[in-house]
C-alpha cells in the first residue's frame, strides 16, 4: 500500500500538467496546422507566434503593463499593510474587530460588483487607463489578504521581542525596520508572493479599467481573439508566456509556500 | 497573546482604512444609488424606491441563475475539498518530490483566468482538442459548445484543475503542523489507517478546511472570467453564474437599476455565508 502512493500525486500532476502541455503545443504550431490537424505535437515546429509577440508593441506593452500594474499593486498592498497588520496583532482598539471582518468582506465582494463603479470612479479622477488606477483598484481584495496574512505571521512572534528591544533603548521605527521585519521576512515574502499571485491573474478589473496605455497582456489576448479571427497559435503562444511570470515567482518561493499557507491562513 | 489597550494604533491602520474605503465604500455607494432609482441616460434619475429589488428577487432569470450558482459551488466543492485531502495524505513529507510536488502543483494557480479559460477552451474543442478528440474517439459524443451537459463537465473539470490545489497546499501544510509524537501514538495503539486519519490528522486539519471551504466557497461563488472564455455562459444560458449573468445586465444591456439590485442581493448572499464561516472560523481559533 505503502509502495504505491506516489502514483496519486503522479497522476494528479499529469492531469495538471495535460493543459499546459496541449497550450505550448499549439504555440509552436502554425494556425492553420491547429484548424486542420490533429497531433500530439507539432509537425511543421515554427516560432514564428514568439517572433510575433517580441516584435510587435501591442503584444510586448501588454507584458509591460501587466507586470508594471502588478509590482505596484504589491508594493502598495505590503506597505500600507505591514503597520495595520501590527497593530491587528499587537493591540486592542475600538472597533478593532470590526474593521477586521469589514476588510475581510472586501475579499468576499464580487468583483463584477464594482466592475461600472469603478469605471465611473475612476474615469471622474482622471486616472481611467493608468497602470496606478488598476493597481489600487487591485488593493480591494489584496489589502484585505496582505493584513490577513501578515497578521498571523506577526501574532507568531512573541511579543517579549518587543518589549526587551524598548528596554534595550530601541526606538519605535528603529524596532520595526531592525528587529521586526526581518524576523518576519518569510512572511513579507509570502504576502508579496500572494499580493502578486491575485494582482497577475486577475482580469475584470484591468480590462475594465484600461484602454489602450496601461492595458493589460490578458485583455490584449480576448481583443485580438475578437477581432482579428481565430489566431489559436498566436493566443497560444501568448497565453505560454502569460505562465512564465508565476513561474519565476513560485521557484523564488518554493520553500516557505506549505509554510505560508499555513501559518498565513490563506 | 495579550493585548493591551491602545487607541493610537489606529493611526497605523488608517493607511489601510483609506485604501480600502476609496476602492469599497464609495463604489459601493453609487451601487447603492443605482440600485433605487431609474437612469434616464445624461445623469438624470427618478427614485424608485424598492422596485428593482422585488423586481430581480422575483424575476426567474435571477432565480435561474442563482440555482446554477449553488448547484455549481457545492458540486466544486464536494469534489474538490475530498479530492484535495486525498492528493495531500499521498504526498511526500521530504526529499527531492516535495519541492517537485509543490512547484508543480502551484502552477495552475498563477496562470491569469483568462488564460485559464482560453486554454481549456483550445484543449476541450471537439476536432481539435486533446480532451474533445480523445473523449470522441472513445465514443462519447462530445462538444461542449453545443450540449450543456458536456458544457458543465468541461467547466467543473476546469475548475477541479485550476483549484484542487489550494486546497492540497492548505491541507498538506496543515497536516505538516502534526507533531510525529501524534503519529508514534497512534502506532503504539495500533490504530488503523482510518483511524489515524479520523482521529489525529482531520481534527489538525480543521482549521485549515474551515479557511480551504470559505475561500473555495467565496470563489466559486464569484466565479466569472473562467467560464466566460470558456464557454461564454452558453449553450443558450446553462452555464451562466450569476457573476456572468450580473455583467450582461450591467455592462451588455445597461439595466443599472436591475443590475445594481442583483449586485447587492449578490453581495448580501456572500456576505452571510461568510460571516458564518467566520464565525465558525474565530471559534475553532479560540478553543485551540
Amino acid at each position: 500500500m505503502k509502495k504505491y502512493k506516489w502514483i496519486v500525486p503522479t497522476l494528479y500532476i499529469i492531469f495538471l500538467m495535460l493543459p499546459i502541455y496541449w497550450l505550448i503545443n499549439m504555440s509552436f504550431k502554425t494556425t492553420t496546422e491547429i484548424i486542420n490537424t490533429y497531433s500530439l505535437w507539432p509537425q511543421k515546429f515554427t516560432t514564428e507566434n514568439y517572433v510575433k509577440i517580441f516584435t510587435d508593441s501591442t503584444w510586448y506593452m501588454g507584458y509591460v503593463n501587466s507586470i508594471t500594474y502588478t509590482v505596484f499593486n504589491t508594493i502598495i498592498s505590503v506597505a500600507a499593510a505591514l503597520p495595520a497588520a501590527y497593530a491587528f496583532s499587537r493591540y486592542k482598539f475600538l472597533g478593532d474587530k470590526h474593521l477586521f471582518f469589514w476588510l475581510l468582506t472586501n475579499r468576499m465582494a464580487p468583483p463584477a460588483v464594482f466592475a461600472l463603479p469603478f469605471f465611473q470612479f475612476y474615469s471622474s479622477v482622471n486616472l481611467f487607463d493608468t497602470h496606478i488606477a488598476v493597481a489600487l483598484s487591485h488593493c480591494l481584495f489584496n489589502i484585505p489578504l496582505a493584513v490577513w496574512i501578515l497578521e498571523g505571521f506577526m501574532s507568531a512572534v512573541p511579543k517579549e521581542l518587543d518589549e526587551t528591544a524598548y528596554v534595550d533603548g530601541y526606538s519605535f521605527g528603529r524596532f520595526f525596520f531592525k528587529i521586526f521585519v526581518p524576523t518576519i521576512a518569510a512572511g513579507i515574502g509570502i504576502t508579496m508572493f500572494f499580493c502578486f499571485m491575485f494582482s497577475w491573474v486577475e482580469l475584470l478589473l484591468a480590462k475594465t479599467l484600461t484602454a489602450t496605455a496601461a492595458k493589460p497582456i490578458a485583455a490584449t489576448m480576448t481583443r485580438t481573439a475578437s477581432t482579428s479571427g481565430y489566431e489559436l497559435g498566436l493566443l497560444a503562444a501568448a497565453g505560454t508566456l502569460t505562465i512564465i511570470p508565476g513561474a519565476i515567482v513560485i521557484y523564488f518561493v518554493k520553500n516557505y509556500i506549505a509554510k505560508g499557507f499555513a501559518m498565513g491562513r490563506v | 497573546m495579550n493585548k493591551t489597550i491602545n487607541q493610537k494604533a489606529w493611526l497605523f491602520v488608517i493607511p489601510v482604512f483609506i485604501l480600502v474605503a476609496f476602492n469599497a465604500a464609495i463604489p459601493l455607494m453609487t451601487v447603492v444609488n443605482y440600485s433605487f432609482q431609474e437612469t434616464f441616460g445624461n445623469n438624470v434619475f427618478a427614485w424608485e424606491g424598492t422596485r428593482w429589488f422585488k423586481q430581480i428577487l422575483q424575476s426567474e432569470r435571477f432565480h435561474a441563475a442563482l440555482g446554477r450558482q449553488i448547484t455549481f459551488t457545492f458540486i466544486i466543492l464536494l469534489i474538490q475539498i475530498p479530492l484535495g485531502i486525498g492528493i495531500a495524505l499521498t504526498m511526500p513529507k521530504k526529499g527531492w518530490g516535495v519541492p517537485v510536488c509543490l512547484i508543480l502543483m502551484s502552477m495552475p494557480l498563477l496562470i491569469p483566468w483568462n488564460v485559464v479559460g482560453a486554454m481549456w477552451n483550445i484543449f476541450a474543442l471537439p476536432d481539435i482538442g486533446f480532451l474533445g478528440h480523445s473523449l470522441n474517439g472513445l465514443g462519447f459524443d462530445y462538444n461542449f459548445t453545443q450540449q450543456p451537459g458536456d458544457a458543465w463537465f468541461t467547466t467543473i473539470l476546469m475548475d477541479v484543475w485550476h483549484w484542487t490545489s489550494l486546497v492540497v497546499l492548505l491541507s498538506y501544510a496543515g497536516l505538516n503542523s502534526i507533531q510525529p509524537a501524534y503519529y508514534q501514538a497512534a502506532e503504539i495503539d495500533g490504530a488503523s489507517r482510518w483511524a489515524t486519519f479520523r482521529y489525529i490528522e482531520l481534527p489538525k486539519m480543521k482549521k485549515v478546511l474551515t479557511l480551504a471551504i470559505l475561500l473555495r466557497f467565496m470563489d466559486s461563488f464569484m466565479i466569472y472570467t473562467e467560464p466566460f472564455v470558456l464557454t461564454g455562459g452558453g449553450p443558450g444560458n446553462t452555464t451562466a453564474f450569476l457573476s456572468i449573468d450580473l455583467v450582461k445586465m450591467a455592462l451588455g444591456q445597461f439595466d443599472l437599476g436591475p443590475a445594481a439590485a442583483m449586485s447587492l442581493i449578490y453581495f448580501f448572499i456572500v456576505l452571510l455565508v461568510c460571516w458564518v464561516f467566520y464565525n465558525l472560523m474565530m471559534k475553532n481559533e479560540a478553543q485551540s
